[in-house]
């Protein structure tokens, strides 16, 4: 019995992460109704910036709030910059420059910072309460993503600029017509996405370790979690990703063996796509034809 | 009065195929004024084209601006507020959510909470389903949506694109009785594009004919109800 509440309390910690960048994909989506296959990338990125701050003495905190800030200015210029041009392309176009920036974040890390694995600090106190079952950290970060949801969801939903950010997702056309500037919408919503995504790589990166390769399993997790949540729903995304990490655990206990952990995550992604596209909480946008 | 918009020799591509052939029209501060023609004369073409929606050339001074060339979020600022052919809702969101978007650039919130009560006032059924899903309303007041939502950016000129369009005839009546009312009362112009001749004719003091992208024929209302060939071909008697 003990054993099965530590799987699912180790499987909550990790879904704490997968929920983090399930919800920065949501938040990309939302506004542009695009995946950014970059996401991962741009995490692992964020968090290489965060730790040359604090390799340069700076307090924890103020690097992290830096890198957020420095993320999301990033995230707003690739999409002012890179993705501006294709806006009006096919979908395909703007995949493959996704795939592009993944490629170029991955390398550039690697090139800049190199590829040895390096540790990264938690800020959180180092306890092991509840006999052990969960860590300081792990509390700390679930804390932290609740806080950075809570935030997204007011400003989506109760702010005049979050409304204007779901109109221009979903209409970009009617959006022009009552005044809104669409284009910086999208790059808005590109600055959140990656804000996000660098506190999902920071809280993840004192578990596993800093290196270019950090985010790849991950972002697939955070897909499955943004999937079965319902790609615009950012709470689905948050109890997907809770979810995703529980089932990986347990099933990776119980059922199929640790190898197979990752198949988890895709065959996840493949059943929600194929049986219930809009997820468990997405909402089936009815329109009159 | 003064002409609130000016139109020099508008025209207007699709790509490579031209819709639009050097039109010139005016509209006067305060007045109606229709746009007829049938499918496919470049109506719909002149309001997009306005609006910066489209491919075009030309001069177009609107409150003594010109503002062809500018983006179409921009013109919407200036006060030129588009009810869009199929409505434009924004299905996902609420009834009050549409009608906040069109209040989204201006910075009064007490003007703008009371148009929101005249909104509602004027159309009791939106009131009903505030909290609704716009996509699941009715034709009718998807339309009433989308005028209120265009009227909450108080503009000075209001562009309707075909607003009869699938609506039946006791609704279009009374949505037609209702511009009547916001022109009379408010002030606002209104440039009205509209394949019922005659609901329109009623309606605009002045019309221009458009036929295959060029204006054929132009005046008064009353004059084009009297003219043998509006008569026979648009109005069928």
């Amino acid at each position: 019995m003990e054993a099965l509440i530590q799987q699912v309390v180790a499987g909550l910690a990790n879904g704490g992460i997968y929920a983090s960048m399930g919800l920065a994909l949501v938040m990309i989506y939302q506004s542009t109704h695009h995946i950014n296959f970059a996401q991962g990338e741009m995490a692992m990125f964020s968090t290489f910036i965060a730790w040359a701050l604090l390799q340069a003495g700076w307090p924890y905190w103020g690097a992290f709030g830096a890198t957020v800030l420095i993320s999301f200015a990033g995230g707003l210029a690739i999409q002012r910059i890179i993705l501006k041009p294709v806006e009006k392309a096919p979908v395909l176009t703007n995949v493959i420059v996704f795939i592009g920036l993944l490629v170029i974040f991955n390398s550039l890390a690697g090139w800049i910072f190199d590829h040895t694995i390096k540790p990264f600090p938690s800020p959180f106190p180092k306890f092991t309460g509840a006999g052990k079952l969960i860590s300081g950290h792990d509390l700390g970060s679930i804390a932290v993503m609740l806080v950075v949801l809570a935030l997204l969801y007011s400003f989506l939903r109760f702010t005049p600029a979050g409304l204007a950010m779901r109109a221009a997702a979903q209409n970009p056309e009617s959006a022009r017509l009552v005044g809104i500037r669409v284009s910086w919408m999208l790059g808005v919503g590109w600055g959140l996405s990656a804000a996000i995504g660098a506190v999902a790589g920071m809280m993840v990166a004192p578990v596993v370790y800093l290196d270019p390769n950090m985010m790849g399993g991950i972002l697939l997790y955070g897909f499955a979690a943004a999937l079965l949540g319902g790609i615009d729903n950012p709470w689905g995304a948050v109890i997907g990703g809770f979810i995703v990490g529980v089932l990986e655990n347990l099933l990776g206990a119980y059922v199929i063996g640790t190898e197979l952990k990752l198949t988890v995550a895709l065959v996840l992604i493949v059943t929600f796509l194929t049986i219930k596209p809009n997820g468990l909480f997405g909402k089936a946008v009815v329109t009159r034809v | 009065m003064a002409r609130l918009l000016e139109v020099r020799g508008l025209t207007a591509f699709y790509g490579e195929t031209q819709a639009l052939f050097g039109i010139d029209f005016d509209l006067e501060e305060g007045g109606i004024t229709a746009l007829l023609g049938a499918n496919g004369a470049g109506k719909t073409t002149t309001l997009r084209a306005l609006c910066g929606a489209v491919k075009m050339r030309g001069s177009v001074r609107f409150a003594d601006q010109a503002i062809e060339g500018r983006a179409t979020e921009d013109i919407a600022r200036m006060g030129v507020a588009h009810v869009p052919d199929g409505r434009g809702t924004f299905s996902a969101l609420t009834v009050e959510e549409n009608l906040k978007l069109g209040a989204y650039t201006r910075r009064d919130r007490a003007g703008v909470a009371a148009d929101m009560k005249r909104m509602y006032a004027r159309f009791p059924r939106l009131k009903e389903r505030r909290a609704q899903q716009a996509g699941t309303l009715s034709g009718g007041e998807q339309q009433m949506l989308a005028i209120s939502r265009a009227l909450m950016l108080r503009p000075r000129l209001l562009l309707l694109d075909e607003p009869s369009f699938g609506l039946a005839p006791l609704m279009v009546g009374e949505i037609f009785a209702i511009l009547g009312e916001i022109n009379r009362e408010e002030g606002v112009s209104m440039l009205l594009v509209e394949q019922n001749a005659s609901l329109a004719l009623e309606l605009a003091g002045h019309a221009y004919l458009l036929e295959t992208g060029a204006i054929a024929l132009s005046g008064p209302s009353a004059a084009l109800r009297r003219d043998e060939t509006v008569r026979k071909a648009y109005l069928g008697y």
